[in-house]
């Protein structure tokens, strides 16, 4: 039951970000990406990590995302332009960096498949679910350090949005 | 009849419940709205269909089910279809982690008054309530109609606004109940609410879901005297009436998490737990209302204002504050491991 799930949602969240790159509209575009990502989180909340599922669908489909849909009907960007369609030319960087990635996960499937087909070893057991308690313990505990580095390079970048806001600002008024 | 059978049967009455019974509220609340408003307001209010005006509801739905469907001609036609609904489901989904009373026993089984004890659930209200506003955006943008587009752009400026406060208001509730699931988080206000630890965190809550269900002084994505009705101005019949419908299901629903949040969820003496839980969220549907019949409409450069510069640094602080009393305390409330 759950795998037949896993593989819609997968499905779900493969041809919705394929349409999100096709697409020319671009609030049609924010609305496929939405779909995929939050098919993601259902996949997370399959795999037992509903705090994952949870974060993924405030900070991205629900943050991001709505921040993304502001600024396009805010500028009115909602008029695809023809001709501004990447050539193939363009595409080619992208595609070999791509094929790499994919390239490399293929590789690591296969020798796993592989290895495990050697040893005729049982499939993993599912990870059991972790509390939340856990995870924060693990966090904020075992990996305080990075934890602050973090918040303080988040904090770097806000005091540098807020100084080219203020620049921007000040050069108007000149 | 199996063991399992029994429980897929008592799951799905407790689900037509639900359904029926929050259905019905929205309904009757729209009425209870419009004769709260004009008591204010010193006039008599619907008062003709059946006794007491008592069967309003079921007339303003057959007017809106037989309304022309109207889809205007350059509107995005999928969208504009779709709009209404992603703005309804969200609503009705946060429904699943209120806990609305206490477990009972049915048929030697025990069955907790919820539909699902997320160990997330305080999460999942604020993804589900982070995700409703695509409904809002979307129709405003699908409808072609300047003025729907300058409300759906209002409803997403709105949210960017509240959603923030809302969240950090909800961080002491989760440092006092050391849980995410909202029924650990009702079980820990047994004796005390935390409305009396929180009072601060208390009001920002409040303040942030009036935004959240676009009610005056903050309906500012609808504002009926500059932008016709807003995001829903194109839209007609029943798909006018799920956005509709959506807004009063969100205000019981909210009402319900502030009631869990806050006020003891089904806690309280003498009654039974499904009535204190009731009368507690129709208490905040009436201050919802109460307020509508009082306050002015704020300008969305104000809610901005009040959101970033106001509510969130006073939640921070309110956060720390907590931080350190609790730090100080040792350890925490007597309840919770």
């Amino acid at each position: 039951m759950e795998q037949i799930i896993f593989y819609i949602l997968a499905g779900v969240a493969v041809i919705g970000t394929i349409l999100a790159i096709t697409e020319k509209h671009p609030v049609h575009a924010i609305l496929y990406l939405v779909t995929s990502l939050f098919s993601i989180a259902v996949i997370f909340y399959l795999l037992t990590a509903p705090l994952v599922a949870a974060f993924e669908v405030i900070l991205y489909a629900g943050a991001i995302m709505v921040l993304f849909l502001f600024v396009i009907m805010m500028l009115d960007l909602g008029h695809p332009e023809k001709g501004i369609a990447p050539q193939w030319r363009q595409w080619l960087p992208a595609l070999a960096l791509a094929g790499v990635s994919i390239a490399s996960l293929a590789a690591v499937i296969v020798s796993r498949h592989a290895s495990a087909a050697a040893a005729a070893a049982p499939a993993p057991a599912p990870a059991p679910a972790l509390p939340i308690r856990e995870v924060a313990r693990h966090l904020f505990q075992d990996h305080g350090l990075a934890v602050e580095l973090v918040s303080l390079q988040l904090l770097f970048a806000l005091v540098g949005a807020l100084y080219l806001g203020k620049q921007s600002k000040g050069g108007e008024t000149k | 009849m199996t063991a399992s059978t029994v429980d897929i049967a008592l799951f799905a009455a407790k689900l037509g419940m639900i359904f029926f019974v929050i259905l019905t509220l929205a309904a009757y609340l729209v009425f209870a709205e419009r004769k709260v408003l004009a008591w204010i307001q010193d006039r008599k209010g619907p008062n003709r269909v059946g006794p007491l005006g008592l069967l309003q509801p079921l007339a303003d739905l057959i007017k809106l089910l037989t309304k022309e469907d109207f889809c205007p001609i350059a509107a995005d036609k999928w969208l504009f279809y779709l709009a209404p609904a992603m703005a309804a489901i969200p609503a009705i989904l946060t429904f699943a982690v209120i806990p609305f009373g206490a477990p009972v026993t049915i048929a030697g089984r025990r069955v907790p008054m919820l539909v699902a004890d997320l160990n997330v659930g305080l999460l999942f209200f604020l993804a589900l309530s982070s995700i409703a506003v695509y409904g809002v955006a979307i129709g405003g943008w699908a409808s072609n109609s300047k003025y729907s587009l300058l409300g759906g752009i209002r409803g997403l400026a709105q949210l960017i606004s509240y959603e923030l406060s809302m969240g950090l208001s909800l961080v002491p509730v989760v440092m006092l109940a050391r849980s995410f699931s909202l029924a650990d988080i009702v079980a820990a206000q047994a004796t005390i609410p935390f409305v009396v630890y929180q009072p601060l965190a208390f009001l920002i809550f409040l303040i942030s879901i009036t935004a959240e269900c676009k009610r005056i002084p903050f309906d500012i994505p609808e504002a009926e005297g500059e932008l016709v009705a807003g995001f829903h101005t194109e839209y007609s019949g029943m798909r006018f009436g799920l956005f509709f419908v959506g807004e009063y299901i969100n205000i019981i629903v909210l009402g319900g998490l502030a009631t869990t949040f806050f006020l003891g969820g089904w806690h309280g003496p003498f009654l039974a737990p499904v009535i204190w839980f009731s009368l507690k969220t129709l208490a905040f549907a009436f201050f919802f209302i109460w307020m509508r019949g009082t306050l002015p409409r704020l300008r969305y450069d104000q809610l901005m204002h009040l959101g970033w510069k106001v509510l969130t640094p006073l939640a921070l602080a309110n956060i720390l504050v907590t931080g350190w009393w609790l730090a100080l305390r040792g350890d925490m409330m007597p309840l919770s491991r």
